[in-house]
């Protein structure tokens, strides 16, 4: 039972890193960007070529990813995404779609439909026992990973210059603004280490959620209910709402194997009529 | 005004292009359209299908019984009214002599009742569960029927003295089609059956697989769609329940020749039951992969793209003996044809169209550096079980 | 300036509304006009019909009382199921079985109603998902009564109104489409045009405001919900009689997603957005995928994003352009 809960745990991770720079973007900007999936593909097949064609170890192509989805996140930003962000939201929701029908195809064009692969390092994979929980190693790994990497961010968020001018430009652009914070530099920054994150989060998922070029679309809706139920305004808040979708939906289908993907569809409804603005809101309309 | 001038020009445009196409209808040619999934999901088994297609036209030449043979593939995105949409078109305006492709059975079915109606007809390249060949007398098929492999491998595996499995089936036609075939010649051999079933939406499968782990049958069968099963298998090595005495088996679907490769090690020695292997032994599969793969650098062919091929071949034949005229006739043309497919020996079944073929049981091995099933023990002409029994 | 002015200004207004613009008499006419002059082309007239009914569907909650939504499929998979079923097993008459996938659609939209009214647009969003996620499973996981992945087979449609068969080219499936869609459409644009119409759009533009000068905001979105929802569940019904087939993908995410794309295409909130929406996307789709079989995803997305960023303009322009020069042809054709 308790790995079950580990299993739930590594996979809420994952889904974490994937939809916090989401949510930061979200929140600041109060722009949906439904091809946030696509810069986790990105960093997916950065990764698998980084393997495959240049021959890097694993632990040197997953920053490869991080960097390589940051910049596309940088200059994406630079030159379509800014004149977005005076638009209505529909127009957003429609502007991404389109981002990620694009992204679709140029990657079934580049890389073909099929499913790709990757070679974990030898001391990632099998599992071993810990006091009668049976621990996958790359399953460990990823929780290590992701939990400094929240734990970072959370700290990043709380405790710095960076973090508290980003805290003020999410609760009031335009205050902010007119406090001399530059919120457009701030806010490139953020979506290029949001963006980044995905990127990242997509070559930890491929050993876990598979990678082809349907992942955007088919993770989409996984990415916006972590958002959506654990609201925009911080950190901690995506990162149990994760975990407890994580959680929820392993836990459940080992359970009750016949109700499958209800399980996560119900919680999510119930979640967003009890906590309309997220299970942590501030109480922010 | 420009505006309004553009927009007027291209909808003459528009109308014009419509009517170019409608009248370059040249008598003399048999039209037959390809409906695939290109995109989405399933977009793989299009590509195979297609590409095979291609490639018989290509060796073959693109004229039969002195027609101009024309192949017009459409995409239907794997969904069920946009294929019955196609379908239509391409009988009503574009005048087909047979339809063909279906990738995912409910696309077949939906296609079903307008065959019978238009008289025209339907090889179906793909989709594979057992009652589609019912749903319309003017559907042939050529790629497989599920219990055609999943009860003779039931049989088997209890022949080799397993005595517990569990089957992981995804909650769809086909998988229901594998575990109650599967389950059924099994215990009639005498072994015993769990069932599981996972949604087909399922990117994380360790809660089932814990399962398993926690129940440690000796042997564990699978069927996912194409493309999902490399994510299982890496999960089933990561929990280790290689190295806990468990086997996984499964249908071919399993190890797909599309995709076995990039799998890597885990894949070895996985034990599974199919109807084609890129590694058949045959000069006729040699000169198919050969020609499949120069036509399609980096692609190996897989069973979808036999099931294309062989469909292509069903209809040229057929052509040739009905000198080009379709409706009924092709179809009794196509009724008892047999010849030797990349596959090996197959042969249409007279009374139920579907095929009747070879049933291979292969094990994952690494030859030349790449990895491909092995096929070790032949079970010859494997009739569907289901519709033998009626 | 007296109150009773002011009433009779907005009567008039509102009768003003009311009155056909030449251009729409135009529109209509050419829909009809369409079955006689593209013969080969009724199948996928028949599918814009429809997915045109869908997206006015959504245009009532959307662009007139500002509910968004990414789970329109609901009521839509809802509906074809309710008419699939109908025909099947109870009658094969199409009138009835559309009354019947309508109502059933329409009470669905009712009872997950209370659902939608409290939350922001991003809530919103997200719990219409999940309603039309959950169904989606339902229907998968009750495949005893709907067939599951396999879809519902065996619909056999009677005649419609006991005269027109369904024949395969698409004939009778087109007229009967547009004929529901015409009378719905009609119907529609009296309700917009009500006071009932005009308290949505008051809710739409400021609720605060509207709550104060005492409108009943929860009960006028429950009612405009459901009417939304019946209009859905009609377009749905009408895509299991006239393909005789339902399968579990008029549930799926991506119907409700291009749904919405339709509608921002075409424009919001004035109920002809959704028709022309869906004669754009599916015209692009079909003319772009005959090309492009495989990548014809991305050209759309191309179309997409640059629709947003600067196209919209060129496009709506174009289509006022037209709208002016007919309304102008009928002036002086009147006079």
């Amino acid at each position: 039972m308790l790995t079950i809960l580990f299993d739930g745990v590594a996979y809420g991770m994952i889904l974490f890193v994937l939809a916090c720079g989401l949510s930061v973007t979200m929140g600041l900007m109060n722009f949906i960007n439904l091809a946030h999936g696509a810069f986790a593909m990105f960093g997916g097949y950065v990764t698998v070529l980084a393997m495959q064609r240049l021959g890097l170890p694993f632990l040197m192509a997953l920053p490869a990813a991080f960097f390589a989805a940051a910049l596309a996140g940088l200059v994406l930003e630079r030159l379509v995404y800014r004149p977005m962000y005076a638009k209505s939201h529909l127009d957003q929701v429609m502007f991404s779609i389109g981002l990620v029908f694009m992204a679709i195809a140029g990657a079934d064009y580049l890389m073909g439909s099929s499913q790709q692969f990757v070679q974990l390092p030898a001391w990632l994979s099998g599992r071993f026992d810990l006091a009668g929980i049976g621990v996958g190693r790359y399953r460990l790994f990823i929780i290590l990973l992701c939990g400094a990497l929240a734990f970072a961010m959370q700290w990043g968020f709380t405790r710095t210059r960076f973090g508290s001018r980003l805290r003020a430009a999410v609760d009031d652009a335009r205050v902010a603004r007119g406090l001399g914070i530059p919120v457009n530099r701030l806010f490139a920054l953020t979506f290029a280490f949001g963006s980044g994150l995905a990127g990242l989060g997509g070559a930890l998922g491929i050993e876990l959620m598979g990678l082809d070029p349907t992942f955007p679309l088919k993770f989409m809706i996984y990415f916006l209910i972590v958002v959506t139920v654990g609201g925009t305004s911080t950190i901690s808040g995506p990162f149990f709402a994760a975990m407890l979708l994580g959680v929820a939906d392993v836990a459940g289908k080992y359970l009750v194997p016949q109700l499958g993907a209800f399980i996560i569809y119900a919680l999510m409804v119930i979640l967003l009529i009890t906590r309309p603005h997220g299970l942590f809101a501030r109480g922010r309309a | 005004m420009t505006i309004r001038r553009t927009v007027l020009k291209g909808m003459l445009g528009l109308a014009l292009a419509a009517s170019v196409s409608g009248a370059a209808l040249a008598q003399d040619a048999v039209k037959i359209g390809l409906i695939l999934p290109m995109t989405g999901p399933f977009a793989s088994t299009g590509r195979q299908i297609a590409a095979a297609a291609n490639l018989y036209i290509q060796e073959k030449g693109a004229s039969v019984a002195g027609k101009k043979v024309e192949l017009i593939v459409k995409d239907d995105t794997g969904t069920a009214d946009v294929t019955r949409r196609i379908a239509q078109e391409l009988i009503v305006n574009d005048k087909v002599t047979a339809i063909a492709g279906f990738g995912l059975t409910p696309l077949a079915l939906a296609t079903a009742p307008l065959a019978t109606q238009a008289k025209t007809p339907m090889v179906v390249m793909a989709a594979a569960t057992g009652i589609i060949t019912e749903r319309s007398p003017f559907i042939v098929r050529t790629s497989q029927v599920v219990p055609q492999i999943g009860s003779p491998f039931g049989t088997w595996i209890a022949k080799q003295g397993t005595k517990r499995v569990i089957t992981i089936v995804s909650d769809y036609g086909p998988g229901h089609d594998v575990e109650s075939s599967f389950s059924e010649a099994f215990k009639a051999g005498g072994g015993q059956v769990e069932n599981i079933r996972v949604p087909l939406q399922n990117p994380d499968f360790s809660p089932f697989l814990q399962r398993v782990a926690d129940a440690k049958p000796e042997a564990l069968l699978v069927f996912v769609p194409s493309g999902v099963g490399a994510q299982f298998m890496k999960q089933f090595v990561e929990r280790g329940l290689d190295k806990s005495g468990i086997k996984l088996i499964g249908t071919g679907d399993l190890t797909d020749d599309d995709i076995l490769n990039g799998m890597g090690d885990i894949a070895l020695g996985v034990v599974t039951a199919q109807h084609y292997s890129a590694s058949h032994d045959s000069p006729e599969n040699k000169a198919f992969v050969e020609g499949f793969k120069k036509a399609n650098p980096g692609l190996r062919p897989n069973f979808m793209a036999v099931g294309g091929y062989d469909g292509m071949h069903a209809l040229y034949e057929g052509l040739k003996k009905t000198k080009g005229e379709g409706g009924e006739a092709l179809v009794t043309a196509m009724k008892g044809m047999s010849w030797v497919s990349p596959r090996g020996p197959i042969s249409i079944d007279p009374e139920t169209r579907d095929i009747i073929q070879n049933v291979y049981i292969r094990k994952v091995e690494r030859v030349n550096g790449e990895l491909y099933n092995q096929e070790f023990e032949t079970i010859p002409n494997v009739k569907d079980p289901t519709k033998a029994k009626k | 300036m007296s109150t009773d002015s002011i009433e009779a200004r907005v009567q008039r207004s509102l009768y003003g509304a009311r009155r056909w613009h030449p251009a729409e008499i135009a529109f209509w006419v050419l829909a009809l006009a369409a079955f006689f002059l593209l013969p080969r082309q009724l199948l996928i007239l028949n599918e814009i019909a429809i997915l045109g009914l869908f997206a006015l569907s959504l245009d009532l909650i959307l662009g007139y009382a500002g509910i968004v939504s990414l789970g329109h499929a609901a009521f839509f998979g809802f509906g074809a199921y309710a008419a699939g079923l109908f025909a099947k097993h109870a009658s094969a008459d199409p009138v009835t079985g559309l009354a019947v996938g309508m109502s059933a659609a329409g009470l669905l939209g009712l009872l997950t109603s209370p659902l939608i009214l409290r939350g922001s647009d991003l809530t919103r969003l997200m719990v219409t998902l999940g309603v039309a996620l959950i169904l989606g499973e339902l229907a998968n996981s009750l495949g005893g009564i709907t067939g599951g992945a396999d879809g519902l087979q065996g619909i056999m449609m009677g005649p419609v109104l006991g005269l027109f068969e369904f024949d395969i080219f698409g004939k009778v499936a087109y007229l009967y489409s547009l004929a529901v869609l015409f009378v719905l459409f009609v119907l529609a644009r009296r309700i917009v045009g009500s006071p009932f119409g005009l308290s949505l759009r008051a809710i739409r533009d400021n609720p605060l405001r509207a709550s104060a000068s005492g409108v009943p905001l929860h009960w006028r979105l429950v009612a405009v919900y459901t009417l939304a929802a019946a209009y859905a569940g009609a377009a749905g019904a009408l895509l299991a009689q006239t393909t005789q087939f339902v399968s579990l993908d008029v549930l799926a995410f991506h119907r409700s997603a291009d749904l919405m794309l339709v509608l921002i295409v075409g424009g919001a909130g004035y109920l002809y957005g959704g028709l022309i929406g869906a004669v754009a996307f599916k015209l692009l789709q079909d003319v772009i995928a005959s090309f492009t079989p495989q990548y014809w995803m991305f050209w759309i997305g191309l179309f997409l994003v640059l629709f947003v960023l600067g196209g919209r303009e060129l496009i709506h322009g174009g289509i006022k352009a037209v709208v002016g020069r007919v309304a102008r042809l009928g002036r002086r054709a009147s006079t």
